[in-house]
């Protein structure tokens, strides 16, 4: 057994190590200002401000405390995976950010702080979010799913339609009648469909066939190429594909903050008492299986 | 034969007003997980003032019956709107708190119109032809039935359009669904709130005129004895489910009107025993979401 990991000493702003981030010359300057009033890691000259920081975020759901003084970052380029065993509190960590869930401390997107705003507001800021389960509207049509999530002026239908052309054809189908995969196309084509600061992703690949985890996964590393993503997935081949930085969540707070997900996913023993996975496992079985229902 | 065509026809007319009421009963409930138990005071507001605006234009004839729906839908529309804008979107996911206002509303408001209008019942009357009957089938039905069926029918077309074809249908249907993942795409939902009070508040007023028509009276308790009904259809129809209340509203209506007239005046005890069934066999009501 090694040491209990601690949490990382620049955990709040995991980007400030030398993460995969680079960015312009304007918004690195822009972004060391700004960083250095909130935390004493500001990213070093180089690097571009993240595009969210977290700071003593505390979240509850009907009283009870699901969050507990979590604190990072996500850099602005590249995906970033948000990892924890079942019931470890990455779901409530991501509904607290766009206030789905009654939280408190500060969330920063994109230099401003949105802790006070109401859900819509934080979404119309540029936040995509596909949450957990889906959550298509079952009795509404493909075609209506998508209209309904069209905030810009202009849509970008086409690079909808160029990423899952299935939904295409199956625009006048209920949302409810489709296939798990095909209803995860729907939810990520929502986000897609508007240019955004951040997507927020919970777990795109959940109870899917290896082949549609693929495609989904395929779908996320091209969505990535233009926009950061914080992404919550037990998959952990997944993660190890497509992750530039790893936060990792154990009772409510973050216990590891990485920018190399690789590295930290090696850690045979690391990642057994963290995820409640092997190192080498696919989807998360053991988790399911050791870790407390969500 | 043509006591059955009667029945029908009154059981008819009579579920038209129950879906007038139980069409933004079930609206409000599904898109906001409201109970309103001032809706029937939504609908009393609205006779009254289509019967203030009728007595003020004179003549009984069509023009001010037109005239008066309309006066009754708009002030039955605002006083909705005013209800969720002032009292309602305070109280967003309490419950109880919700159900605590909503029924002190209505208990005031009763108290209120008695102070304007007084306890009494108004006898009102409207164009000649309402109290003329047609005879089908041998059955001679007062035509006031048929307005409000008619009425009732070109609500319910308005409101499955209004729900099929326009954004804000869109949105609303959807709220039905999940309200949370509605403000997750970036949608103020609380917009859809108000818009459906006020056009559940529309549909009540609506009622309200016609149901002073069809029980030839206005008074301060108009609403609440629809009220009670009109819950009772919601939850047979599935809370929510627009075309659940629609046949719901038939069917609990045709239920009364018969068991009145064949079992003894027993048409409210049927009605309360055909919910009982339902709650029983299927909780979520005949088209409801389950739950």
């Amino acid at each position: 057994m090694s040491q209990q990991p601690q949490p990382h000493p620049e955990a709040a702003n995991p980007a400030a190590t030398g993460g995969p981030a680079p960015a312009t010359a304007q918004t690195a300057a822009q972004s060391t200002t700004q960083a250095t009033a909130l935390h004493p890691a500001a990213p070093q000259p180089g690097h571009a401000r993240p595009v969210l920081e977290i700071a003593g975020l505390t979240a509850h759901i009907a009283g009870q405390q699901v969050v507990e003084d979590v604190s990072f970052s996500v850099p602005a380029t590249g995906i970033t995976a948000l990892l924890g065993r079942n019931g470890v509190g990455k779901t409530s960590t991501i509904k607290a950010v766009i206030g789905l869930i009654s939280r408190t401390g500060s969330v920063t997107l994109d230099g401003e702080r949105i802790d006070k705003e109401p859900t819509f507001k934080i979404i119309r800021r540029g936040v995509g979010y596909v949450p957990e389960d889906r959550e298509v509207f079952s009795k509404l049509t493909v075609a209506e799913n998508l209209r309904l999530a069209e905030r810009d002026a202009s849509p970008r239908r086409q690079l909808v339609e160029e990423l899952f052309p299935d939904l295409l054809k199956r625009a006048s189908q209920m949302a409810g009648t489709l296939s798990g995969g095909q209803q995860q196309m729907v939810s990520l084509a929502r986000a897609l469909l508007n240019e955004n600061k951040l997507l927020l992703i919970d777990e795109p690949t959940k109870g899917l066939a290896p082949k549609i985890v693929q495609e989904v996964a395929e779908t996320l590393e091209r969505a990535a190429e233009t926009v950061p993503i914080l992404l919550v997935e037990q998959n952990l081949q997944v993660v190890r594909q497509l992750a530039a930085g790893a936060v990792v969540l154990s009772g409510g707070k973050v216990v590891h903050t990485t920018d190399s997900a690789l590295g930290f996913l090696d850690n045979e023993d690391l990642t057994q008492r963290l995820l409640g996975v092997h190192a080498d496992a696919g989807h998360g079985e053991e988790a399911d299986r050791n870790g407390a229902q969500k | 034969m043509s006591t059955i065509v009667l029945l029908t026809v009154t059981g008819l007319g009579l579920g038209a007003l129950y879906f007038l009421v139980a069409s933004g009963l079930s609206l409000i409930y599904g898109l906001m997980g409201v109970l309103n138990f001032a809706h029937g005071s939504f609908l009393t507001l609205g006779a009254f003032a289509g019967w203030e605006f009728a007595r003020r234009a004179g003549a009984d004839n069509w023009w001010t019956f037109l005239g008066s729906l309309l006066v009754g839908a708009v002030v039955g529309a605002l006083f909705a709107a005013f209800t969720e804008f002032v009292l309602i979107r305070r109280l967003y996911e309490r419950h109880i708190e919700q159900v605590l206002v909503t029924v002190g509303l209505s208990l005031a408001s009763v108290a209120l119109f008695d102070g304007i209008w007084g306890t009494d019942t108004i006898h009102i009357s409207g164009p000649a032809w309402f109290r003329e009957t047609t005879g089908i089938l041998g059955a001679q039905i007062a035509n006031d039935r048929f307005v409000a069926i008619i009425a009732a029918v070109i609500v319910l077309l308005g409101l499955v359009f209004f729900l099929k074809r326009t954004r804000y249908g869109m949105i609303i249907r959807a709220g039905v669904e999940s309200r949370s993942m509605v403000t997750a795409l970036g949608i103020d939902v609380r917009k859809a709130f108000t818009l459906v009070f006020a056009i559940g508040g529309a549909a009540a007023g609506l009622g309200g005129v016609l149901a002073s028509h069809y029980f030839q009276y206005v008074s301060p308790l108009l609403g609440g004895s629809l009220l009670i009904f009109a819950f009772i259809v919601t939850v047979i129809g599935g809370l929510g489910s627009l075309t659940g209340a629609a046949i719901a509203s038939v069917v609990v209506a045709l239920l009364q009107q018969f068991a009145n007239f064949y079992l003894n005046g027993t048409g409210d005890f049927v009605v309360v025993v055909a919910l009982a069934l339902v709650l029983l066999f299927r909780p979520s009501g005949l088209l409801g979401r389950k739950s």
